[in-house]
């Protein structure tokens, strides 16, 4: 029915754009008039129209070049039709080259106008139905805020789904950029501690008392600096979830206490005598192998048995490639927003080249590589040309031969200080170009008595 | 329910019957014809040699009679809106007031001989098309359909002079509402 179709006709002329209205509504089209560009960008703004026919010279108000200009600042994707009396070859061309779909002599044929708001609709029809499939296929391919078509991680899905409403602790494994924190998000959310507080912790970040601290709270004056009693994150989370990151980077003595805590379910602030309850659900999360921590006996098998009471492993991005896609596209309608920039798609052959990278950084990774493809591009379409940096990045790696006497410890360490020297310190830049989150870097400077 | 005739300028009476003709068996109206109103001089298009359809139609709105239920003028002039090179008709959607222009429905505007059956089959086809309107039905995409929007001659020769069976339940609906409207009025 075209009553769903809404048409402006701007007109100064009273009886050319009511006449040309009351053409329209013999096809059912539901049609409004202004009289003017400002009165068309004034109900414009109160809702949008599908197409809009304005004519070319208004005086002495703004004309319908400018009025459609003005019009696309807010909606872009505006179907104009721009009608003269008047026509030259100069008002056609800059009429088309601002962006009018059309631009029609009046009089104008029945048969042309007839054939031309057909050919609009059919074309608005074809492109409602495109969004309302991608709509529905991203919402297919989407479990909370994460998106993906991988079996594996539809598996994954599955298993939280099933595990939202139980309290058993959850260990995450992935690595960096995987999307570890958004899992245990997904765990907190889609159950019934969704309204409840989900508390993140990142362990690795923090010295052992700090994190101590910061875990079980302290009393007033329970050492040097604690002016005040504070609660820590296990009492804040309350009946939520507690999200315990880079666990396999916790100290023994904080492996300890975080085993009392699981065992007993209780604790006490530092410097405190009274018990409190620990009600929330754990979920912890590590990029590390604990297994092997274990069997090299840097980890508590106790605990990893405490923690590990539903393991959840996230593949890396480049065993389910086919996410590529469907993600780029994802990120690429966010960011442009975020970074103000007209981009809406990526070519074929840049999505190939997406698709044939290895992403040692992941999702997170793609993120920063579309982001920085997206703030350099020009025009609506990420092109090859845009993702030279990750060609280049490989082009580095491949002549690069590694000394045969060097540990992986030195390796690594060398490796965080080239990364820190590049980008003067910057450590969130640092970690992006190491693949690795700001919260393992800082365990890395820890690890090798590193600073910025 | 009472349409009334409007002639704009002379219309002849043959062709005047027909519409009254199509009018009663479509529309059960009861039919007053109307003395011929002279053609607004402002409707007059000097460069095009038209008249303005929106123009006759502001007219003959205001000599409509307060009792009618719909008002149908009927002109020999050609007629135009701006925006268009020519139109058949034209009418308020859901409103009193319907024109129909007799012009391009004879065969010798477009240079052929006089047919009278083809020129009275297309009077009947585009009054029902116009008072159609004016009882709030559409532009119908069934192309037999006397409601199937005409671009051209060949469009109105291509559809019956009756409606498809959405638009007469539709009319039918429209009709009985209208009366029950005129029966309030009168109460």
């Amino acid at each position: 029915m075209n009553s769903q179709w809404k048409i402006l006709v701007v007109d100064d002329e009273i009886a050319m754009r009511e006449s040309l209205a009351a053409w329209l509504r013999e096809d059912a089209y539901t049609v409004d008039t202004a009289a003017s560009g400002r009165e068309a960008l004034e109900r414009a703004r109160e809702a949008a129209y599908d197409i809009y026919f304005i004519d070319l010279k208004m005086p002495p108000e703004i004309g319908g070049i400018e009025t459609m200009i003005e019009l696309r600042k807010f909606q872009p994707d505006a179907t104009v039709v721009i009608i003269t009396a008047y026509a030259t070859v100069d008002t056609a061309i800059s009429a088309i080259k601002e962006g009018a779909q059309e631009y029609m002599v009046k009089p104008c044929n029945p048969e042309d106008l007839s054939a031309f708001v057909e050919r609009v609709i059919q074309l608005k029809n074809l492109q409602r139905e495109n969004l309302y499939l991608r709509k529905k296929l991203t919402r297919q391919y989407t479990f909370q805020d994460i998106i993906s078509k991988n079996p594996r991680m539809h598996e994954i899905f599955e298993l939280v789904r099933e595990i939202t409403s139980q309290r058993s602790t959850v260990l995450v494994q992935g690595e960096s950029g995987t999307g570890k924190e958004l899992i245990a998000r997904a765990i907190h959310h889609a159950g019934d501690r969704s309204s409840r507080p989900f508390v993140g912790v990142s362990c690795a970040s923090l010295a052992e008392t700090l994190l101590e601290s910061e875990l079980f709270g302290h009393e007033k004056g329970s050492f040097t600096g604690a002016v005040a009693r504070k609660q820590g994150k296990f009492e804040l989370a309350g009946n939520g979830s507690i999200f315990l990151d880079e666990i396999g980077d916790i100290s023994p003595k904080l492996q300890m206490d975080l085993l009392r805590v699981l065992q007993e379910r209780k604790f006490f602030r530092i410097g405190g005598t009274t018990e409190i309850p620990m009600n929330a659900r754990i979920i912890a999360a590590t990029n590390r192998n604990l297994e092997e921590a274990v069997e090299e006996g840097a980890f508590r098998d106790d605990l990893f048995y405490r923690l590990n009471v539903i393991n959840i492993r996230i593949p890396p991005l480049r065993e389910r490639r086919e996410d590529i896609p469907l993600l780029a596209e994802n990120l690429i309608s966010r960011l442009a927003i975020e970074t103000n920039k007209e981009v809406r798609e990526i070519s074929r052959e840049a999505l190939k080249m997406l698709m044939d990278h290895d992403w040692p950084g992941n999702v997170r990774e793609l993120e920063n590589a579309l982001e920085r493809a997206i703030v350099t591009a020009h025009g609506e379409v990420l092109e090859v040309e845009n993702f030279d940096f990750l060609a280049t990045a490989r082009h580095r790696q491949t002549p690069w031969e590694v000394p045969g006497d060097t540990s992986l410890a030195e390796l690594e360490k060398r490796a965080v200080m080239a990364a820190l020297d590049r980008t003067e310190g910057n450590i969130k830049a640092a970690a992006n170009i190491l693949g690795v989150d700001r919260s393992t870097l800082y365990a890395k400077l820890k690890k090798y008595g590193l600073s910025r | 329910m009472l349409l009334y005739v409007l002639p704009v300028e002379i219309i002849a009476a043959r062709e005047l019957e027909w519409m009254e003709e199509l009018s009663i068996q479509q529309f059960d109206f009861v039919i007053r014809r109307l003395d011929p109103l002279p053609m607004p001089p402002e409707a007059l298009d000097p460069r095009r040699h038209q008249y303005d359809a929106t123009t006759i139609l502001r007219a003959a709105l205001e000599t409509c009679p307060p009792d009618a239920t719909r008002l149908l003028a009927v002109t020999e002039q050609d007629i135009c809106i701006p925006m268009l090179t020519f139109v058949f008709g034209q009418a308020q959607v859901d409103g009193t007031v319907a024109l129909l222009s007799l012009a391009r429905l004879r065969q010798e505007y477009h240079g052929l001989k006089p047919c009278p059956e083809l020129f009275q089959a297309r009077v009947r086809k585009e009054t029902l098309h116009e008072l159609g309107h004016t009882f709030g039905l559409f532009h119908c995409h069934d192309a037999d359909c006397a409601m199937a929007l005409s671009i051209n001659i060949a469009g109105i020769d291509a559809k019956q002079d009756s409606l498809c069976s959405d638009c007469t339940a539709q009319l039918d609906n429209r009709i009985r509402e209208v009366r029950r409207e005129i029966g309030a009025t009168k109460e």
